[in-house]
């Protein structure tokens, strides 16, 4: 029988090379025995032998080094034993790490879990005393913390990143942790220190009792999360028996109490915001702002806004699309996102000036529905395109166009009312219902979504070859 | 009048943010104070305490002042309310998050404040107190910032690239609603403004023509906040409203937060408030929406009128409704179907896929993985069990839902 006695401070490296030498020296588990420092039990059979030099390598996945070095810091005396089982067991199966139900792994995998729980709930729970003058060049603190693990060494590299420009030191009954100008380590545990009383924890329980909604008490699902064990050490918990007595009495009372007049500066105060100007607000006039504000369909619901044409307001040529995209519906702009973009990339190669042209749409505002973390877009119906005309045709008044592109079915069924396939009427003149010349053509759109290289060069073909006889009207 | 102290103030302002119910610290830069400054922030938050509502604290959540030109009924800080008021000084708030970070109370800062003078004005303090935090005491941990709707779009640009989170509220779950109980909130303008964030978020990550990065635009995303309760819309309009503003926004969180009775409440408002389990249905259903595969109507359908079953969860009552999907079997069904089996969470499944693949899984073995088997048991099979006639008896809801209450007579 071998002893082994792994120390408080640095438990997870000194185990990993006890059981390195242990496992190339094939010394089988029920041949160990591990002692942590602090928890020395009565064992008469064990003798302190000479450890193993390291031998051979040995691999071992990867995950199992992470669960090690978790583990070494829980309170429970067999940890080590355990830990050193499952190491022998892996020898011969690796794949072990990877099952969750087996008994060991299970085991080894909870306690790792109340390891990380505990570390987290010190990262939490710590709290700090101001130990030095408040106006020192580097101010100095104190803490003193009883967690359930032994769990302050794995958290001291994340108070130093934290607190990098004060001194403070943590202590806990197993170890003490000290960063000073900058620099940390660690030292044996100690009983708990005085503290002397710092100004700030009465601000602190201020907020504590105040940021409580009396109206809405829920005691288990406070102390799920922070257990009465921890409370000892937390200031603010002398508040909560206070808080939870005065709860109903004071939920009560607030339903209870009528309803009050205004104070007299409500009326003043309400007649300033009158006069505000945001950034915001709509600043086009007339025609546009009337866009903005439509709320003839249920399409203005969901979307962000209504994307109204863009263009000289008298433009001899129009261009008019399908409905505003996800891109076009955040930025308040037609035809910026990939459509649009292939719009611009075709039109300047058939020699359009897009800023020559009045662009808009044949429905204003963005039609679609919700699927997870995208919007996808929908087409609009025969309604909502016969709802949107009056802005449509309020446009094409204004711009007085020689002629007007409608790019898509939707854009060809809004000026012509003609819903007929797009396929058969491109590069048509056909004459719309105010009497305007229309060019039929494809959507941008439609090019992105063809699956197959040789329809879309000719699409985009047929398409350039629109813009460019519109271009030269 | 005499002055108010700190203590004072601190009392007045964080009582009127705790209707607030986002406390989040997550996301965010991975950074610390190493090479200079105070604080970090490791992605994942840190609750530093709870009070006895349940709720956690994380980061220190006050207003800046709780004066306010709006009157929206359902808020305790309305204008027509006489709720005592106070204004913190831009340093008197950097000083409070400063010390208190220092001594591991917070996280960092949440600030909201109500609006004064106007949306532009309130927004610059607000932004004034984040610029001295993180230019002047070098302040590496968590900055939350309320946005203003109407503040102008530079003021939202810099609140966007000192803060890790912006949030701004939604309120109520219809544009009616707002109208009716916001009437100074323009719901359209408040979407543009989160159309505004996300259109920022997405132009901070693509590289210049230089190839430099530019400044990261609220890391940790956006969220906002929904009261529940208030007006009488069903928890199918709320759930729509959520995916919509998922799926346009790209939220990070939608808060859903039951309406609470508020000290001077309006006379407009319900004198009843909801119940706390409404609030946690809908989080469920929330989760439902976007971690399992589930859509609104598969979730809001399984009920007459729209609204989450209050005694069972909504997976439950979905899988309760849909009984001939079951049972599976653990040791061959999909992944997208063993995310829908009550009691199993998304880690059970993932664990169920790795170990399977090794060998045959039994009964045991499900329950050792963190399975709720008292749940999942009538809807799987494995190794050594099957439910037999349980997956369609008709007591099956009655073993999960609390027993019927007799109505009280008095």
């Amino acid at each position: 029988m071998q002893r082994v006695t792994v120390p408080l401070i640095g438990a997870a490296p000194a185990w990993r090379a006890a059981a390195r030498g242990l496992l190339a020296a094939g010394v089988q588990p029920q041949d160990v025995l591990w002692n942590s420092e602090g928890q020395e039990g009565a064992d008469l059979f064990g003798q302190d032998a000479a450890m193993p030099a390291a031998g051979a390598a040995t691999t071992v996945p990867r995950s199992f080094i992470a669960l090690a070095t978790s583990v070494a810091y829980h309170r429970d005396p067999q940890r080590f034993a355990r830990l050193y089982a499952l190491l022998w067991r892996l020898r011969e199966a690796p794949q072990l790490m990877a099952d969750r139900a087996d008994p060991d792994v299970a085991k080894l995998r909870a306690m790792e879990k109340a390891v990380h729980r505990c570390r987290h709930k010190m990262r939490a729970f710590v709290r700090f005393r101001e130990i030095g003058a408040p106006d020192a060049a580097r101010r100095s603190f104190a803490a003193w913390f009883e967690p359930e693990h032994y769990t302050l060494e794995m958290n001291a590299p994340f108070f130093a990143g934290r607190f990098a420009d004060m001194d403070w030191r943590i202590a806990t009954p197993d170890v003490t942790a000290v960063f000073e100008r900058g620099q940390m380590r660690l030292e044996p545990g100690q009983p708990a220190p005085a503290l002397p009383p710092d100004a700030s924890e009465e601000l602190w329980l201020t907020y504590f009792r105040n940021i409580f909604n009396p109206a809405r008490l829920k005691v288990t699902a406070m102390t799920s999360e922070m257990p009465r064990k921890y409370w000892k050490n937390l200031p603010e918990a002398a508040a909560i028996p206070d808080l939870i007595a005065t709860a109903p009495e004071r939920a009560r009372a607030m339903a209870a109490a009528a309803p009050t007049l205004p104070p007299p500066r409500a009326a003043a105060a309400q007649a300033g915001l009158a006069r505000q100007v945001s950034a915001w607000r709509d600043t086009g006039e007339g025609l546009e702002a009337a866009i903005r504000a439509c709320t003839r369909c249920p399409l203005h619901c969901h979307a962000t806004q209504a994307v109204c044409g863009e263009g000289p307001q008298r433009a001899a040529l129009m261009v008019v699309g399908e409905q505003p995209g996800d891109q076009e519906d955040l930025a308040g702009r037609p035809f910026v996102g990939p459509a649009g973009q292939l719009f611009d990339k075709i039109a300047a190669e058939a020699g359009l000036d897009r800023s020559r042209a009045y662009i808009t749409n044949a429905v204003k505002h963005f039609k679609h529905i919700p699927r997870g973390r995208r919007r996808i877009h929908q087409r609009p119906d025969a309604g909502e395109v016969a709802h949107c005309r009056w802005w449509l045709d309020a446009e094409i008044e204004r711009a007085r166009p020689d002629l007007i592109v409608a790019m898509g079915a939707t854009a060809a069924l809004a000026l012509t009312g003609s819903g007929a396939r797009i396929t058969a009427r491109r590069g048509t003149v056909e004459r719309g219902r105010l009497g305007h010349n229309v060019l039929i053509t494809l959507h941008p759109s439609y090019l992105l979504r063809l699956p197959e290289a040789e329809a879309r060069a000719s699409a985009t073909a047929d398409f350039r070859a629109d813009l460019a006889r519109a271009a030269a009207i | 009048m005499t002055r108010q102290t700190l203590d004072q103030k601190l009392a007045i302002l964080s009582d009127a943010a705790k209707y607030d119910a986002s406390c989040a610290s997550s996301g965010g830069t991975k950074r610390d104070s190493r090479g200079g400054g105070l604080g970090s922030n490791t992605g994942s938050g840190i609750c530093h305490s709870y009070a006895p509502d349940g709720r956690c604290i994380s980061l220190l959540k006050i207003l800046m002042t709780n004066f306010c030109i709006y009157d929206c009924s359902y808020c305790i800080n309305r204008v027509s309310s006489n709720v005592p008021r106070a204004r913190f000084s831009v340093d008197e708030v950097v000083k409070l998050t400063i010390e208190f970070y220092r001594r591991n109370y917070i996280e960092g800062l949440f600030l909201s404040s109500g609006v004064i003078r106007s949306p532009d004005a309130t927004m610059s303090d607000m932004v004034q107190i984040a610029r001295k935090l993180r230019h002047e005491e070098n302040f590496r941990g968590y900055i939350h910032l309320k946005t203003i709707p109407d503040a102008a779009p530079e003021l939202i640009a810099e609140a966007g690239i000192l803060s890790d989170r912006l949030s701004i509220n939604v309120e109520l779950p219809t544009d009616a609603a707002v109208q009716t109980y916001a009437p100074e909130k323009n719901p359209g303008q408040i979407r543009r403004a989160m159309a505004d964030v996300r259109q920022r978020r997405e132009a901070a990550k693509d590289r210049s023509h230089s190839g430099k990065r530019p400044p990261k635009f609220a890391p940790a995303g956006q969220s906002t906040q929904v009261i529940i309760g208030a007006d009488a819309s069903t928890d199918a309009t709320i759930l729509g409203q959520s995916t919509r503003l998922y799926a346009g926004y790209g939220l990070r969180r939608v808060y859903y937060s039951a309406f609470s009775p508020i000290p001077d409440s309006s006379a407009k408002l319900p004198l009843i408030s909801p119940p706390l389990q409404r609030e946690h249905r809908l989080y469920q259903a929330d989760w439902l929406l976007r971690f399992y595969g589930f859509g609104v109507e598969e979730i809001t359908s399984v009920t007459p009128d729209g609204n989450l079953d209050l005694d069972i969860d909504p997976k439950l009552a979905w899988a309760l409704a849909h009984r001939g999907l079951f049972p599976l079997d653990v040791n061959r069904a999909s992944r997208d179907l063993l995310l829908r089996v009550p009691g199993f969470g998304v880690k059970t499944v993932n664990r169920i896929l790795t170990t399977r693949r090794h060998r045959h899984l039994r009964y045991e073995d499900i329950a050792r993985m963190g399975a709720s088997m008292k749940k999942a048991g009538a809807f799987v099979t494995a190794g050594g069990w099957t439910p037999g006639g349980l997956t369609d008896s008709a007591h099956l809801r009655a073993r999960f839902a609390p027993p019927p209450q007799q109505m009280s007579l008095f």
